[in-house]
This record gives C-alpha cells, structure tokens and sequence, in this order.
C-alpha cells in the first residue's frame, strides 16, 4: 500500500496518550507537520507540558503505528520548545476528555490564561459550575483537582495553557 | 550573537531548574499535606522539564546530550545560584524559596519572551504559561500561612530572613551580563532584580512580613561562577547515583 498523509493521519488517531487513554494524539493538537513521501514518514511531536514524562511512550506508539502500517521508515522529531496551547485540543478531543470524566479546559484568550479564570472549572458529572479549585496540581502535570458543590463529587480538569 | 554568551545564559537557567526540581522532588511522601506532597511533586516535574529544554537548546548549540549535561558534571562545572542548594529543611523554607525563585522565573522568563534569539523566545513563552500555576500556589500560601497563627507567621519570617538575601544570588552578574543586554537576549541582571524587588517587596509586606536585611547579599554570590555552597555535591552525588552505575544503559 503507497501512504498518504491521510492514511497516516487517520491511524494516529488511534495512539492514544497513555495518562488519559481516551484521547487520541491528534485530537490532542501535538502532532505537526505530517509528511508522507515514498512510504516514508516524518512528523513533529510537541510535548503539552514541558516536563510531560508520556512523551517518550507517544513518540514510540507513533513510530510503531507508522510501521505496522507499512512505512519502511519513521522520523518523529520531539520540539520541545514548539507551542502547545489547550485551545488546539479538537472538537472531538474535547468530548472524548469529558466522556473520560475530565472537565475540558476553557478556551483562553491567545493562549493567556488569568488566574481568575482556573477559580471554577465545570463538573463533568452534573454540569454545575458551582465548584471549588481544590488543588492546581493533580495526579499528572496537566489536571487540576476540583469539588463540585452542587453533586459532591471531586473531579479532575485538564489545565488551561 | 555570542554562542558563548547564550550558552552561560542557558547553563544557569537549566542548572536553576534541575537542582531546585530535585529540591522540590524531596517532598514527595512527606508533604506536610497531601495536597501539597502532590503541588511540590507536580512543580518537581514541571522545573526538570524545563531544564530538559534548557539543556536541549544547549544541545542544539553543540553542547553534550542532555542527559550527559545533567549527570556526568562536576560539581563545579553546574552555574545555579546558592539559594536553589540548600536542603529543603522545613516546608516554610521551601516555600518561601519557590515564592522568591518563581516571581524572579516570571520577571526573567516576561522578558526572554522578546529575546533576540529566537529560540529562547519560542521557548519562554511555553515555560512561562506554566509557571502561572506555580505563581498561583506561591502567592495563596504566602499569603495563608503568614496571616495563619503565630507560630506559622513566626515560621514563615524565619524562611525569609534566611532565603531573601540569598535570593539576590539568582541575579549575580557574569562576564557575559552585559554582552546579553547589548546583543537584546536578556536585559541586565541588576534590572532583572530591580523589577523583581518592585514585585515580591509589597507582596511580603502584604503578607504581614517584615523585610529583612538584605546587607550580606554578596556572600550569596558565587554559584554562577562555579563557587557552591557545601551542599550542592552531595546533591548531585545522590542525583547522579544511578546514571552512574551504567551511563551507557538505555532506559
């Protein structure tokens, strides 16, 4: 079979980020620059946060995925210092987070996100957002815990970035 | 632009990172609460990512790989300041030290954003988004533990007396200070701390603290030249402990 970017595309969406497995790279928004040309691959992998420790584990997923697809070769270039912002998680990136029972960050403007802005986050369970920030830092760098007043569950969100 | 010149820069930005990163990490399982053995462990993992980009752009310039930078270095051949050095001791220690270090990461990293040199840029801008959240945690137990009982508030000044002059230390100027001001990378040292000062001084006395003396500040100089205190080569000797017993070992 010849690849194409759409091919190639199309089966990331299946590697799924390790510490939060309903959520697919790609939906994700770190995954840039797909090239695809003689059945050889090469794209840009940008880390959310810097210090993400899944980043290692996703970059081999994606060369495995490529390969299993028939690449007969797969250069995925980690860029540290490349932008990531939560507003690039997709449509479906951000159902999936909700269905996984994390509340999906809210859009920030240019990526600037104000501290007011991370005092209420809504519940995924009952949509209320009569909740409380309980703690920025949660079980992995990106999610911080919330309680939420109206249903009494505790609940994670992913942070605005 | 002086390659040489942004190498020191970048050195001391990353060696800042990792040792106050391994600092943080020893609150792991023993925090004074949960909430905040997970906050120290997160910021831990935030602060050694972000030396990992640091030695990364390092790399990039022709230096060692990353992981070769970070654990086959003599003790002298690491540029961070004292202040990042010193033993966790108790939690208001820590805490004011990430309050003092993080408002000076926000004024430095405010302005790397519109480094002339490019990469720096691109980079500070990702790092600085996340140190929002660091500013966060900072500021509201800051605030919390000096206005709490006597003992807290009594707690928390003792932190300050001993970590705010060493503080000075982040801003101690090196040979190529001013090369980095002329070339547009950074702005002056001095003028880094000038603007810090303007930010955590009404802080702190908001907070019901008194500032302390800052007269000794120069004896905290030192680290960006390679003169650490007694505490940084057991530090590294621990971090380094395991990479050691096999450097070519791929994990």
């Amino acid at each position: 079979m010849t690849l194409t970017q759409e091919i190639v595309q199309k089966a990331l969406e299946g590697v799924k980020d390790p510490e939060i497995p309903v959520l697919s790279v790609v939906h994700l928004g770190i995954v840039r620059d797909v090239h695809v040309e003689d059945n050889v691959v090469s794209l840009v992998l940008t880390p959310t946060f810097a210090g993400c420790p899944a980043i290692e584990m996703m970059k081999n997923d994606i060369e495995r995925t490529c390969l299993d697809l028939g690449a007969t070769s797969v250069q995925v270039t980690v860029m540290n210092r490349a932008e990531w912002t939560t507003n690039q998680i997709t449509k479906e990136g951000i159902a999936a987070l909700k269905s996984f029972g994390i509340s999906p960050p809210p859009q920030t403007q240019d990526g600037e996100v104000e501290l007011e802005d991370l005092l209420h986050a809504q519940c995924p369970q009952c949509n209320s957002t009569d909740t409380v920030l309980k703690n920025a830092f949660g079980p992995t760098a990106c999610r911080a815990i919330y309680f939420c007043h109206s249903c009494h569950e505790t609940f994670e969100q992913m942070k605005p970035l | 632009m002086s390659p040489e010149a942004i190498k020191d820069l970048l050195y001391r930005l990353a060696d800042d990172k990792l040792i106050l990163g391994h600092r943080h990490s020893e609150w792991i399982g023993m925090g004074p609460i949960l909430e905040e053995d997970i906050a120290f462990a997160s910021m831990a993992q935030d602060e050694v990512g972000h030396a990992q980009c640091y030695y990364q752009l390092l790399h990039e310039l022709g230096e060692g790989h990353p992981d070769e930078v970070a654990f086959t270095r003599q003790t002298e051949a690491f540029r961070c300041c004292h202040l990042v050095e010193l033993p966790s001791q108790d939690y208001a220690f820590s805490l004011v030290r990430h309050f003092l270090f993080d408002m000076a990461d926000k004024v430095r990293l405010s302005h790397l954003r519109r480094s002339k040199y490019p990469h720096l840029a691109e980079l500070a801008t990702k790092l600085a988004r996340e140190e929002k959240y660091h500013e966060m945690h900072a500021k509201t137990f800051l605030r919390q533990l000096s206005q709490a009982n006597e003992d807290a508030r009594a707690r928390m000044q003792a932190a300050l007396d001993e970590a705010y002059p060493m503080a000075f230390g982040i801003f101690e100027p090196t040979i190529f200070t001013e090369t980095l001001s002329n070339q547009g990378i950074q702005p002056l040292e001095d003028a880094l701390m000038k603007e810090w000062r303007t930010l955590v001084e009404p802080l702190l006395i908001e907070a019901g603290l008194t500032l302390p003396s800052t007269a000794d500040f120069l004896d905290y100089f030192g680290g960006r030249s390679g003169r650490h205190t007694p505490h940084l080569a057991p530090l590294v000797a621990e971090m380094t402990e395991v990479f050691a017993i096999d450097p070519a070992a791929k994990w």
